[in-house]
């Protein structure tokens, strides 16, 4: 990883571009971010995009014979280009909009499903610390089809368990569908590993890179992964689009998800014929201004340049890690070292639930979320029913730290803790 | 917001000495209810007697409203008459979907008043409610089964 020079990372005017963190919350206070994990705040340049398109281009995409209707397929198929060029696709069609990375996990779950590739007898291999999206899915499918769920557990540590490795990814194993980042642990999952012995026995690999896109440089053609989802929104992007990104030779052989408009090359009241990738993925009316917002979010990273957030996002949670073990009561589940780790910490502190947590760093302007993280059963491996968690992003300070450690204590003062 | 209108002492003492914690026998009907968003969770018994409730015991995890708040439960509606209860339900969710604007009746609901300020939490009031709505489904259960058995 390359360390970014000091003096060409500059938060203070990182922070300048994201217009939210002047807020003042209840009471006058400043406004400490620490739920980028949750989702990330929006600069400038992605909120004008939004604007602009609203203002300026709006008219639906692909389908409209006007100028208007040119603009703006235009700029949607232009932050098509955008995202692929940021995560180093091969082709712009192996990028497909959808709704969120939810919805481009249950695609994928749904079409293997379709295409056979998935069916009784074959296994599907997951592991204990995934988002509840990309254990779900799989549920769903594997019920449907009568295939095997198997999973890898985590250790003591919060590292995935690779022990059983060879015994768990077999010659019957039709997917693998695994996190980059843990959303609750901070855990990067060492995907070369898993994705080498996957091929080995023919086993197509997704992987679900919501917390990895926005904090890493990603570059999916060098991954070897055959599918990858994310979200435009923990990315500085609007709510509304996710991205799956497949091979396209892969995405070509698999049948649509939903049907309607947009999908299809040719329809006549008793079948229809499919249009090719990405086209044959998006049935309907896609989120247009939200593809005009991602490309702009993707432009705005590039530009500070991922290693760059990759580095400060490693620095800052080195400190928190440092600073949140100082505490007397406070536990982090996860990784405590900063190596392979992402920018959220999950905690528990002794005698105050972590909903009151919450409440109580909200009351000094912090905000952090607190419960299950949608990922339950990692929190069940570690015997706790939920947790607090803070999570960093490109424009958290050394201060916004301090300031949740000086609200921590607070917490135990006030809770008799 | 202040955060003192949330946490009043009675809410915090209820929370750190729950009353009537623990499952017991004998009892009709149990219940097992979460909150989806947060993964707070009880389970909790009901025993009716005579038209009385006899007991409510439970067993929860969660934040310090939602444990309170059952523990409030249980000082409130043992002893009553299940419609006698029933109506205190409706006064306790009423208060805590007043936003703010409800007078609660200290007679009625005693320490229940605590939870007033609650109602301007609008992410807490399932918090409060939890307890409440498993012993509705509870003591709901709990009838049934006697009315099964009686027209057995």
């Amino acid at each position: 990883m390359t360390v970014a020079e000091p003096a060409t990372y500059d938060v203070t005017r990182i922070r300048k571009d994201f217009p939210i963190l002047d807020r003042r919350m209840a009471g006058d206070l400043p406004l400490v971010y620490l739920d980028s994990a949750n989702t990330s705040q929006k600069p400038t340049a992605v909120i004008d995009a939004l604007d602009e398109h609203y203002r300026q281009h709006n008219a639906n995409v692909a389908r409209a014979m006007h100028q208007l209707g040119a603009e703006a397929t235009g700029a949607f198929e232009d932050g098509r280009t955008k995202v692929a060029d940021f995560i180093g696709a091969n082709r712009r069609e192996e990028v497909v909009f959808t709704k969120n990375a939810s919805e481009a996990l249950n695609l994928v779950a749904r079409v293997l499903g379709d295409a056979g590739r998935v069916r009784e007898g074959t296994d599907v291999v997951i592991t204990e610390m995934e988002h509840h999206s990309n254990i779900v899915p799989w549920q769903l499918l594997t019920e449907r089809t009568g295939a095997n769920l198997r999973w890898f557990g985590i250790t003591d540590e919060g590292r995935l368990d690779l022990d059983q490795l060879d015994e768990l990814i077999t010659e019957r194993t039709a997917v693998v569908s695994l996190t980059w980042v843990s959303n609750m642990l901070g855990t990067v999952n060492p995907l070369e590993t898993v994705i080498a012995r996957a091929h080995e026995v023919g086993a197509l690999v997704v992987v679900d890179a919501s917390q990895a896109v926005p904090q890493l440089p990603v570059d999916v053609a060098a991954l070897g992964a055959d599918l990858v989802a994310f979200t435009g929104h923990k990315m500085v992007g609007p709510t509304g689009i996710g991205v799956l990104w497949g091979r396209y030779d892969l995405l070509a052989e698999l049948p649509p998800f939903l049907g309607g408009g947009e999908m299809i090359e040719t329809v006549t009241m008793e079948r229809s014929t499919y249009a090719p990738p990405p086209s044959r993925f998006e049935a309907g009316t896609p989120p247009i201004a939200q593809a005009v917002g991602l490309g702009a979010a993707a432009d705005y990273l590039a530009a500070i340049g991922m290693h760059n957030v990759a580095a400060h996002e490693r620095e800052i949670t080195a400190y928190a890690l440092d600073s949140l073990q100082e505490i007397d009561g406070l536990t982090i589940i996860g990784p405590k070292d900063v190596d392979m780790r992402g920018g959220a910490v999950s905690f528990t502190l002794d005698g105050v639930h972590p909903h009151d947590v919450a409440q109580l760093l909200d009351s000094r302007g912090v905000a952090v979320r607190a419960g299950h993280h949608c990922a339950k059963p990692a929190h069940q491996r570690f015997g706790v029913q939920s947790t607090t968690r803070a999570s960093f992003y490109l424009y958290t300070t050394t201060s916004d730290i301090d300031a949740l450690v000086e609200a921590l204590h607070h917490t135990k003062t006030y809770f008799g803790a | 917001m202040d955060v003192d209108t949330l946490y009043q002492e009675i809410i915090l003492d209820h929370y750190k000495h729950p009353h009537g914690r623990g499952l017991r026998e004998p009892f009709e009907a149990e219940v097992h209810h979460v909150n989806p968003t947060c993964g707070d969770e009880i389970t909790l018994r009901v025993h009716l007697d005579d038209g009385r409730v006899a007991d409510v015991s439970y067993d929860a995890v969660g934040c310090s409203i939602s444990q309170a708040s059952a523990s409030v439960l249980n000082d409130l509606v043992i002893g009553r008459t299940v419609e006698d209860a029933m109506g205190l339900l409706d006064d306790f969710t009423e208060l805590m979907q007043g936003r703010g604007q409800v007078e609660p009746d200290e007679d009625r609901l005693e320490d229940g008043i605590a939870f007033a300020g609650v109602a301007q939490f609008p992410a807490r009031i399932k918090c409060a409610l939890l307890s409440w709505m498993a012993w509705k489904d509870a003591t709901a259960q709990a009838l049934d089964s006697q009315e099964e058995r009686t027209d057995a």
